[in-house]
């Protein structure tokens, strides 16, 4: 009964996807406004402080949906309409940055530090036994021993 | 007057801390009582005297006195009582007043309250206390001073950003510099040990109840500024990954962490170097971000109190402490003892990989943030690094620690049963790979990692569950052994299932939430309606309604669902005419778990000429989760904390009982 109900919504769900923003901007074709709008978070809003185009209500980031939304319709992939953007913008206009050399130390670090720190931890622990790592005596500690083993055997 | 008693006791407690300091080293140099107790009076005094000021400048805001520059520039006289309060903390020279009276306050709890600890240790944390109060306290007095007379007083106030006139940003301040600054505190501790060259269980056992105190204020601050950018920034977003939210984030990871090593040292004594390697580094992180958020280096939505110049001296202080506390640490860890030994698989073990991943995530969140500023400076160009950079790598991490967390408090100390405690968890991972097929199967559009991310979340709370079952010995033993064993849980366990079990519905919210929420948005004329989900929303009429210091248009709208009303919900589009700024208030309709989320936007012209306002409304299911779950976490903490082994007094308390033994159980 309640999977029923949840379906129920889910349908209304998918009807009104991708009716986001103004409506005065939308496409016409809802398949290629939800690509649009799969497009926005990406795209940041140059002037503001640190809004993605689909958050922002500045002037700049209304011209930057425009231009996705006219790219997509003129039938350009997603990809090409990021090219076209970072060629006109500069790598700036991306939230998203490029897999490239110059980026690698901001993709890399994050997962190098849990392999590196995961191999350190089992592969040195795994190298030493647990048992067999006691702390050593003090001189003094040995000499009670000695002395107490001695008695012992007496 | 008062105004300049408030600027007499501001450097009268810089000075102070600087007796505070003095007097703790003669104390310790000597090993005298005297010299001890002076130290601590004075710490004492120091806080009391930045309360005056405090205070003070609170009496100038209130009575809207303007010949007071901060006052001048932050309040209004038609502003509401609480935002001329919150006006206080709502500058860069306020906040800065507010951070202070934190460190103080610390500080003289710790030098009047803590009297189970070592003399000779309590001395130099005084002195380290008092050491920061000097450097933040100067700083205050000689850069930041929030009691600046104006030689021509204006005749009104600039106001407060209206963003910041909201009650859930009057209280995140308090909070969210209660956590930053508490984590001082710890700082100090891991000072005193150094110099000390002890790290032992007692000395975990102290730095404990600090470290969960200042994590708990913190966690609550971050979801008061999340909730707060949730409904007052007005397009449903509650994490933007932005400089200054990472800013606050990055001691909240380390503190996470150090609150997970402090319970390896105290329990095992293992790990010593690392947990006070975190001490350190928490309250380091709090200082980055005091700094990035007030020089301005990083752009943000939240860009509050900017000030380049002062941030080259607040990065000043930064490098001072840090690099002293750094130094110390290379110069004295290795001579610290090393700890206990144990197994990979342990709960050692797991709380060592959550430390692994919690720090990988820190320098994940550090990385983002700086990265833009430090390949600007390397190579000229600019890019920027958003939320589609932490979707793929913090996701991930904190994933791989959700996986490991039901795991660990399975194991036992030492030497773990990995087979065994995956064996107990049979039920958990079948609930949750049920849950993240069924939202899989039912939900449209498919987002496979929102499934997963839901998956986790069961995962983590079921387990919660399950590791209570085992603790009572559930289905084991008698029912009356179970509940002597539920009644004799200590808090402190209560207090870590409390905490994983919010994170798991907080996974829960944030995962569904940002996957299939759903907005709409139209130009309604008056009794139009536009559909968001399974919700109708109806523009009812419009009002003017104005406030003290604003002007506004409140829409009145009717939410229906299958025809029966749901809420009636009031958002409004506000004028502030002191600062010439648009704000809009969102309505929140609550419907269970669930957000009807509507916003008031402009007027514009309707289809035949009449009047029409864009109504945007959102859908937000299971929105409610994001914000119970971190109040969660952090009543685990308050629940822990409020455990008695981690009273100020507990380690001479226990000592008591030894003396006169209690019949065992």
């Amino acid at each position: 009964m309640k999977r029923l109900g949840l379906l129920g919504w889910l349908l209304v769900a998918v009807l009104s996807m991708g009716a986001a923003a103004d409506p005065s901007e939308r496409l016409a074709d809802p398949v290629l406004e939800a690509r649009a709008k799969a497009l926005f978070p990406q795209i940041r809003c140059m002037v503001c402080q640190n809004e993605s185009i689909d958050d922002s209500q500045a002037d700049l980031a209304a011209d930057l949906r425009k231009i996705v939304r006219e790219e997509v319709a003129a039938g350009r992939s997603d990809t090409e309409v990021r090219t076209y953007l970072v060629q006109r913008y500069g790598e700036y206009v991306m939230l998203k940055p490029a897999f490239s050399l110059t980026n690698a130390a901001l993709w890399v670090t994050p997962f190098a530090i849990v392999f590196l720190g995961l191999f350190a931890f089992f592969g040195l622990k795994r190298s030493s036994p647990v048992q067999d790592q006691e702390t050593a005596l003090t001189p003094a500690e040995q000499a009670l021993l000695t002395k107490l083993q001695a008695s012992e055997a007496e | 007057m008062i105004v300049e008693i408030g600027a007499f006791c501001l450097i009268l407690s810089l000075i102070l801390s600087a007796a505070q300091v003095g007097l703790s080293v003669i104390g310790r140099v000597r090993r005298s009582a005297v010299f001890y107790g002076a130290g601590e009076g004075a710490a004492g005094a120091a806080f009391l005297m930045v309360l005056i000021a405090f205070a003070a400048l609170m009496y100038a805001f209130v009575t809207s006195d303007f010949s007071v520059a901060n006052v001048a520039a932050n309040s209004h006289s038609a502003k509401p009582m609480l935002y001329k309060v919150a006006g206080v903390w709502g500058s860069h020279e306020g906040s800065m007043l507010l951070w202070c009276l934190a460190l103080t306050g610390f500080g003289a709890i710790v030098a009047l309250m803590a009297r189970g600890l070592p003399a000779a240790m309590k001395s130099i944390v005084v002195a380290s206390q008092g050491s920061l109060g000097v450097l933040f306290l100067a700083y205050t007095v000689f850069a930041s001073n929030p009691f600046v007379r104006l030689l021509q007083p204006p005749v009104e106030g600039r106001s407060l950003n209206p963003l910041l006139q909201d009650p859930a940003l009057a209280f995140h301040p308090p909070f969210l510099y209660g956590g930053y600054v508490g984590f001082s505190i710890v700082f100090s501790f891991a000072i005193a040990a150094l110099i000390e060259g002890r790290v032992d269980a007692a000395w975990a056992r102290w730095v404990r109840p600090w470290s969960l105190a200042a994590w708990s204020l913190l966690t609550v601050g971050i979801t008061l500024g999340a909730f707060w950018a949730y409904y007052e920034l007005g397009w449903g977003g509650w994490w933007f990954w932005d400089p200054v939210e990472n800013a606050s984030f990055m001691p909240w990871l380390i503190g996470t962490a150090l609150l997970h090593s402090a319970v390896v040292t105290e329990k095992r004594g293992a790990l010593p170097g690392w947990t006070v390697f975190l001490a350190l580094g928490a309250f380091t992180f709090s200082m980055l971000g005091a700094f990035l958020v007030r020089s301005g280096v990083l752009t943000s939505v939240h860009a509050f109190a900017v000030d380049p110049e002062r941030g080259i001296l607040l990065l000043t202080i930064l490098g001072l402490a840090a690099g002293a506390g750094f130094g110390l640490f290379a110069w004295r860890a290795p001579k610290l003892a090393p700890g206990g030994l144990f197994a990979p698989i342990s709960r050692e073990g797991a709380l060592v990989i959550n430390n692994l991943v919690l720090s990988a995530a820190t320098v994940t969140v550090l990385l983002g943030t700086l990265y833009p500023l430090i390949k600007e400076a390397l190579t000229g160009q600019s890019l920027s690094v958003g939320t589609p950079y932490f979707n793929l790598t913090f996701a991930p991490l904190m994933g791989l620690a959700f996986l490991v967390l039901p795991i660990g408090p399975l194991l036992s100390w030492k030497r773990g049963d990995g087979l065994g405690a995956l064996q107990r968890l049979w039920a958990a991972a079948g609930v949750a790979v049920a849950i993240a097929l069924t939202v899989l199967w039912v939900q449209k559009p498919t987002h496979v990692t929102a499934a997963v991310g839901m998956g986790l979340g069961v995962w983590l709370i079921v387990g919660v569950f399950v590791e209570i079952a085992e603790r009572i010995h559930l289905g084991r033993a008698s029912p009356a052994e179970v509940r002597r064993r539920l009644g004799g849980l200590p808090r402190g366990a209560w207090g870590m299932s409390l905490a994983h079990a919010g994170l798991g519905i907080f996974a829960l919210g944030a995962c569904f939430e940002t996957a299939w929420k759903i907005e709409a948005a139209q130009a309604l004329s008056l009794n139009q309606s536009i559909t968001v989900g399974a919700y109708q929303v109806q523009l009812s009429d419009v009002v003017a309604a104005n406030g003290a210091n604003y002007i506004a248009e409140r829409g009145l709208v009717t939410v229906t669902k299958n025809g029966k009303p749901v809420c009636g919900a009031k958002p409004e589009r506000r004028f502030y005419p002191a600062n010439n700024q648009t704000t809009s208030e969102v309505a929140l309709c609550l419907e269970g778990l669930d957000d009807v989320y509507l916003v008031m936007g402009e007027r514009r012209a309707g289809s035949e000429g009449q009047p029409a306002w864009l109504v945007r409304a959102y859908w937000n299911p299971l929105a409610r989760l994001i914000f119970l779950g971190p109040l969660l976490m952090a009543l685990g903490g308050a629940v822990s904390l409020s455990d008695r082994r981690l009273r100020f007094a507990a380690p001479r308390r226990a000592a008591e009982a030894v003396a006169h033994p209690v019949p065992a159980e």
